[in-house]
């Protein structure tokens, strides 16, 4: 027998180690891997199913041919866009100071920050949708002291229409901007401002050069989920926009609960997935590129 | 003052944190040109003085001269200084390249004298065309060189390092210290460098700053430092040194109730700390006039390469057993059987290197 034929020390006893490691991996993902195929993958495949459904129960394109040529389909989606956009910036533009004021306070101050941030996002959507139409209706808190300090004669209209969704939709949506962004923030080494500075830049140059390049991925992380989910928000928009605003999620829902139309609920629905696979696409791209260091 | 580097004048500077002094008082002149270390334990206060120099961190009074400008109260941006980090703090999503040329593209240099002065620069750092790599695809030595060319490419009259070496392996090390003084021969510029390590500082200095709980404890040459110590904490920190009690009374000197002569002779009574360096001390066979004699145990024998390192338990009247730490040349090159242990061994120091300390 050469050395080659021989049988090595445990060779066969480690090689069964591994595959029981493996095994063992397995047995723990099961449990998801199969609420992941009920719950989300038969489901999906059926909507997906469904849109080509005619109303005659034929297979059909009509589901997606009437979205194309609907005006009021066309309208909902401009007006998710819009809704969705302006909602995504607004964020941006309020959670970004304030990552960037907790990222540099202490741990112990910054965690109390993080409770602020939190608390509301614990706390019901419903409840807190309904505490905003409290406050902004017509003869709601926010109106009723802006009378009696002076600072208007009549009522302003702040809710059921454009302005009441957005104000609510950015409530809700900042945390989902915030933790990203300032898990990122907290995460860029501190020395790098201070060589910038060294090396002759102003403070606010060193932050344009050196801090905001580097907090982009966590700043692009929460835009993504934060437009992704206004995308197919349904709640807030449906309750501050007082039937005015209608997006893509209420159109779905009253397709259903209205017309009993499962096929146009379903078209709808594929948009939808499809539009945000196609920008998780893109920012995927977008994030991995930055993280490579090209510019 | 040439052209290419300041002198540095630090004055009083002192600063507190609630009731602990990170720097009390220090005074401290620097040449122009050169190679300062700032040497001491961790929690010394020696990185806040070099955070005092960038402008990061202020003083609670005092003040610092570059050349004859008061900068104490200028930011950080407009001194004009190199910094070297201990984590470097190079810029993630920059190149190689645009790491370096950030200085001079700040400074509104043209992007042609940009490029040459980022090529020289790295070319001094022996990094010459690694510019369009990005900072993580560097290992840790050339990110060092990285830092060092970003810091040098302005040609900053004066440099800070923050430990730069500290996270590379030994051998790296080494290596690093030898090119970074030969860098700052080439370039001249006023050094300033903090480090624990006492042998780097030994290795690289002109002059050593010893800084211990905020209190400037010595300066000198590396010689001056390690042949002279001031006082029990440097002769313990820098060094292997076995420190022994020594008790002068009336102009004799005893340790351990036995008489001995020290190098100085006009001690005043008192106690003091006898300082035996290893490589100064000896195996003696007899007893010759100019040396002081210990008679002790040898309880470990190590092997150190080159040398090999004694531990002797000296003969105390009182129980209070003493080490003294004695190095010998290897015993293949000096072809003499070394002392077992358990033997008893008789250690002899020659009066000249007989100094104490209090």
């Amino acid at each position: 027998m050469t050395i080659a034929e021989m049988e090595k020390p445990n060779e066969r006893g480690l090689q069964q180690v591994a595959a029981n490691e493996r095994l063992t991996f397995f047995g723990l993902t099961l449990p998801y891997l199969l609420m992941v195929t009920a719950l989300i993958v038969i489901p999906v495949g059926w909507l997906f199913y469904l849109s080509f459904i005619g109303r005659d129960g034929s297979l059909s394109f009509e589901n997606y041919e009437r979205m194309m040529k609907s005006k009021a389909y066309i309208r909902i989606f401009l007006t998710t866009f819009k809704i969705s956009i302006l909602t995504t910036i607004i964020c941006a533009a309020i959670g970004y100071p304030l990552a960037y004021f907790m990222s540099q306070l202490s741990r112990k101050w910054a965690n109390i920050c993080m409770i602020g941030v939190l608390i509301p996002f614990w706390t019901s959507l419903l409840v807190r949708t309904y505490a905003w139409l409290v406050l902004l209706q017509k003869k709601g808190l926010l109106n009723n002291m802006a009378i009696e300090m002076g600072l208007i004669s009549e009522p302003i209209k702040i809710v059921h229409n454009t302005t009441g969704t957005l104000i609510g939709m950015v409530h809700i949506m900042l945390p989902f901007l915030i933790l990203p962004l300032y898990a990122n923030m907290r995460a860029i080494d501190k020395d790098t401002l201070k060589a910038a500075s060294s090396l002759g830049a102003t403070p606010t140059r060193a932050f344009w050069t050196v801090f905001f390049p580097l907090s982009l991925p966590g700043l692009l992380a929460g835009l993504l989920i934060v437009f992704v989910l206004c995308l197919g928000f349904y709640v807030t928009p449906a309750i501050l926009g007082g039937g005015r605003v209608i997006m893509a999620a209420m159109k779905i829902s009253s397709n259903i609960e209205l017309y009993f139309s499962w096929g146009a609920a379903s078209a709808l629905g594929v948009v939808l997935l499809v539009v945000t696979g196609i920008i998780l696409f893109i920012a995927s791209k977008l994030v991995s590129m930055d993280q490579l260091g090209n510019r | 003052m040439n052209e290419t580097s300041l002198n540095i004048s630090i004055r009083e500077v002192t600063k507190k944190y609630d009731q602990f002094y990170a720097l009390k008082d220090v005074s401290l002149e620097i040449k122009s040109g050169e190679f300062m270390t700032l040497l001491g334990p961790s929690g010394s206060g020696k990185t806040t003085l070099l955070m005092v120099l960038a402008g990061f961190t202020n003083p609670d009074y005092g003040s610092v001269k570059f050349g004859d400008e008061e900068v104490i109260l200028k930011p950080p941006h407009l001194r004009g200084i190199g910094m070297v980090f201990q984590n470097y703090a190079l810029f993630p999503h920059m190149t190689v390249e645009q790491n370096v040329g950030y200085p001079q593209k700040l400074r509104g240099v043209s992007t042609a004298e940009t490029k040459r002065s980022v090529e020289e620069a790295l070319s001094t750092v022996k990094l010459e065309g690694l510019g369009h790599r990005g900072i993580n695809e560097l290992s840790g030595g050339q990110r060092q060189r990285v830092a060092l060319a970003r810091a040098i490419v302005f040609k900053p009259k004066i440099l800070l390092m923050d430990e730069p070496l500290s996270a590379l392996d030994k051998k790296l090390r080494e290596e690093m210290q030898i090119e970074l003084r030969q860098l700052h021969d080439t370039l001249n510029m006023t050094t300033v460098y903090v480090t624990h390590d006492q042998k780097e500082a030994l290795t690289m200095s002109d002059r050593i700053t010893v800084i211990n709980d905020g209190e400037l404890m010595q300066l000198g040459t590396p010689n001056e430092i390690y042949e002279h110590p001031n006082n029990h904490f440097i002769a313990d920190f820098i060094g292997e040194s076995s420190l022994l009690p020594v008790a002068v009374r009336n102009g004799k000197a005893s340790l351990n109730g036995e008489e001995i002569t020290l190098a100085e002779k006009t001690k005043k009574s008192g106690d003091f700390l006898l300082v035996v360096r290893p490589e100064k001390a000896f195996l003696a066979d007899k007893k010759v006039k100019g040396s002081n004699y210990f008679v002790g145990n040898l309880i470990d024998s190590i092997f150190q390469g080159e040398s090999q390192l004694l531990v002797v338990e000296l003969n105390s009247g009182d129980d209070d057993g003493r080490e003294v730490r004695v190095r010998v040349p290897n015993e293949s090159v000096t072809q003499k059987a070394l002392p077992l242990v358990g033997e008893n061994v008789t250690i002899g120091l020659k009066v000249a290197d007989s100094y104490v300390v209090s």
